[in-house]
């Protein structure tokens, strides 16, 4: 397997730190104030130039945050966040007009996305790997630094710009959707996301198409104390597919980053949208110090019948992760998946699971969740499949399998189940094993060295959820397993 | 090739071996028979190197070095090979993965370039073919629900691969038929060499019908009790492990 060899190689590589992306990029910034009221929501919404509704329900979302209190339930401990000494906006000077081309883009930024990998010159991208096509919208900070291939999509009718775009172009889309999956005052995070949020991509895609790419965001966290509070919405109108991937990483800094993204996806009948996450969020070393807090919301709404919606996601990083990327099977017939591998090394904190709500006629969900946890780290589980009393013939199958790397870690299933409607069928199956000595003997008599063998043995556990992911993802995902494994062995 | 001296390991407290001779020359093969529990599998997993045993006296030479100072994975790149008695399952790692990982981390080990997967589909093609092992076998996960058969196939098609120096077979015959057990017989006498040395270890006699060994030793309650040639295999088959048996409740 050429990505575990790959890995091994990465990982030899890393000198300070085994995490590959921790650089800060040199940029001059432009800065809203630290600390958060009115005026810096004020000035959020004047730097996008958005409608006096938009203003509104931002201003609504901050006055009801500030009657909420933090949640204490996950699985997750942190000293209390200062809201008041963080930054809510910060843009890339240079970018101060708006790219309207790759050759508009701060070079320095643009080198900062190939130390990343992004395939964000098209060029590169159309002579890669064969059907290797795929758009990106890249995030830096608050703002979206430049959408690819998008008049290509354009052709197809399909929508993919960042989201402060679609409120100047498409602001009725924008207005009849945002916010309809996960109300303001749903969480706290989410609250303050919509108080605050300063930029996200927005998709649509028109009825009948099938995409004819992946798109992807990247997500990067530069500045110091900045918060990231990105804002996704994915529409797939009638009968219509779309993939959408989302990648994430940040610099390695000393004290703790917030990240609290809230991502909408909206599935009318007969539509199908896939949703893939890989987060490598700085995770902090070793003894637990800096790293992202990682607060996000996460909600698709099966809307239409026969739509489905599945979630795919790889979270290797981040200092704490609390995260539940759910689906609302609302149409009848409607189908909800959720496939996860959450690995957690040193003090990293993961609470992560899923929330299937059947509330239509003969909706079926699947969740395979597989944790893995190493070094210091906690990893929890957490999941709610529900049946409203007048959803029929429900259907869900939960597999959720841990596996343990030393005995320092810890790893914890804590799944909920309520049906009211008698006809539901709900199976839940959990396992929680050891990387047996046999195995790693086995790989080791044959030459394979014990990382190496880790990581092999990790992404054949893992490989239910591996196979969801679109290759060139999987690819990068297996590499990803390896590497936040480093250091967990000998 | 190999030369072990006074060899006593035990396990919590609890001796297993208690001073075992054994001189493998270069391009030998050696028979090593001997009662259930005399200790035949914890010679082969000292040797390969797997940390459960505490070695309290002796001395391992392999190929003129030290062997306790090898590392398991640096024992394997110069040349050490187990086939396994209980092939280990690795859910979700396809075999023909783990072929290729192995192949290029010993490469590697060894200061060779890797394979490219061209040259690696070849090699493998080669291999499988003369073992009988259809390609498709190799995409199921690493030993899960594989056949007796298919399992010890697939260490005789690894160490095929691997070209290994010393090669240890341990009771690679055990669960086969007499079809399964000519084609895995056949597949590890394609591999004799003068290069190439080997440790057969088996409690039956039938499968030295088919690798005929240089030298037999019996190993009883964790030692060498006695040594000849292929003839002493035929006199074990006769008259069975019982005196040795005897011999082990008097060391224990
Ligand atoms: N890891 C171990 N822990 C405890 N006892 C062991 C272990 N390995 C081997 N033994 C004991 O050592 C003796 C020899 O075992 P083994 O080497 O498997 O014998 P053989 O392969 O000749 O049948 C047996 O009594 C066995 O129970
Ligand atoms: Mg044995």
């Amino acid at each position: 397997m050429v990505a575990v060899k790959e890995t091994v190689e990465q990982v030899k590589e890393i000198e300070v730190d085994q995490y590959k992306y921790g650089f800060v990029t040199d940029i001059e910034m432009d800065m809203a104030p630290k600390g958060l009221n009115e005026e810096i929501i004020g000035f959020i919404s004047a730097k996008k130039n958005e409608p006096e509704w938009m203003l509104e329900w931002r201003l609504d979302a901050y006055r009801r945050w500030l009657t909420m209190t933090e949640p204490n339930w996950a699985k997750v401990g942190y000293p209390p966040i200062d809201f008041q000494d963080l930054y809510y906006y910060a843009a890339p000077k240079s970018d101060k007009e708006g790219p309207k081309s790759l050759d508009e883009v701060d070079p320095e930024l643009l080198r900062t996305y190939e130390k990343l990998g992004i395939p964000l010159q098209e060029q590169a991208v159309l002579a890669g790997v064969q059907g290797a096509r795929i758009a990106v919208d890249a995030i830096f900070d608050s703002v979206s630094v430049v959408t690819t291939f998008k008049e290509e999509l354009a052709k197809e009718g399909v929508i993919f710009c960042p989201l402060s775009e679609a409120l100047q172009d498409h602001p009725d889309l924008v207005r009849k959707y945002l916010g309809t999956v996960v109300p303001i005052s749903d969480n706290y995070y989410s609250a303050l996301n919509t108080a605050v949020f300063s930029e996200g991509s927005f998709v649509y895609i028109p009825p009948g198409v099938r995409c004819p790419m992946e798109l992807s965001t990247y997500f990067r966290i530069n500045e110091a104390q900045t918060g990231q509070f990105e804002r996704t919405l994915i529409i797939a109108d009638k009968g219509s597919y779309v993939s959408y991937l989302e990648g994430c990483t940040a610099p390695m800094r000393d004290e703790n980053q917030l990240h609290a993204a809230v991502v909408e996806l909206i599935a009318l009948e007969d539509a199908e949208i896939k949703y893939s996450t890989v987060q490598n969020w700085y995770p902090g070393d070793a003894e637990g110090k800096g790293g992202i807090y990682n607060f996000v919301t996460k909600r698709g709404d099966c809307r239409g019948k026969n739509s489905k919606i599945s979630w795919t996601q790889v979270e290797t990083g981040s200092a704490i992760t609390w995260k539940y990327p759910s689906c609302i099977l609302r149409g009848d017939n409607s189908i909800g998946e959720f496939y996860s591998i959450a690995i957690s090394n040193g003090m990293q904190q993961i609470d992560s699971g899923t929330k299937m709500i059947h509330l239509g006629k003969n909706t079926k969900s699947r969740i395979i969740s597989k944790g893995i946890s190493a070094g210091k780290s906690s990893n929890t589980y957490r999941g709610l499949v529900s049946a409203h009393r007048k959803a029929s013939n429900t259907r869900n199958f939960t597999q959720c399998d841990s596996l343990l790397i030393g005995d320092k870690c810890s790893a914890h299933t804590i799944p909920y189940i309520e049906a009211k409607n008698s006809s539901a069928v709900f199976e839940h199956e959990a396992t929680t094993s050891k990387i047996s000595d046999d195995q790693l003997f086995y790989c080791l008599q044959r030459g394979i060295g014990e990382e190496e063998a880790v990581a092999l043995i990790v992404n054949g556990f893992c490989k239910e959820v591996l196979q969801q992911l679109p290759m060139e993802f999987a690819v990068e995902a297996q590499k990803l397993v390896g590497i936040s494994l480093e250091g967990s062995v000998g | 090739m190999l030369v072990i001296e006074n060899l006593h390991a035990e396990v919590e407290g609890e001796p297993i071996l208690r001073g075992l001779n054994l001189e493998v020359g270069t391009g030998e093969v050696h028979a090593i028979m001997g009662p259930n529990g005399s200790g035949k599998s914890t010679l082969s997993y000292i040797l390969s190197g797997k940390e459960d045993y505490d070695i309290t006296q002796g001395s391992i030479t392999y190929k003129g070095d030290n062997l306790f100072d090898m590392s398991i994975d640096e024992r394997a790149a110069a040349g050490i090979f187990l086939a396994f008695q209980y092939p280990i399952e690795i859910p979700g790692v396809a075999a023909m993965t783990f072929l290729k990982t192995a192949l290029n981390a010993q490469r590697i080990t060894r200061g060779e370039d890797e394979l490219t997967t061209p040259a690696f589909m070849k090699l493998v093609k080669e291999k499988t073919a003369a073992l009988n092992i259809r390609p498709e076998m190799l995409r199921r996960s690493i030993n899960v629900g594989f056949s007796g058969g298919e399992k010890k196939r697939f260490e005789i098609l690894q160490m095929a691969l691997l070209e290994p120096s010393l090669c240890i077979l341990d009771e690679t015959d055990s669960g086969l038929d007499i079809d399964a057990l000519q084609l895995v017989a056949e597949g590890v006498n394609r591999l004799r060499s003068p290069e190439r040395s080997m440790i057969v270890i088996t409690h039956y006699q039938r499968l030295l019908n088919h690798i005929i060994p240089d030298r037999v030793h019996v190993l009883s309650a964790g030692k060498v009790v006695r040594s000849g040639g292929k003839e002493l295999a035929m006199e074990l088959e006769k008259n069975g492990y019982a005196e040795y048996e005897d011999q082990k409740i008097n060391a224990a």
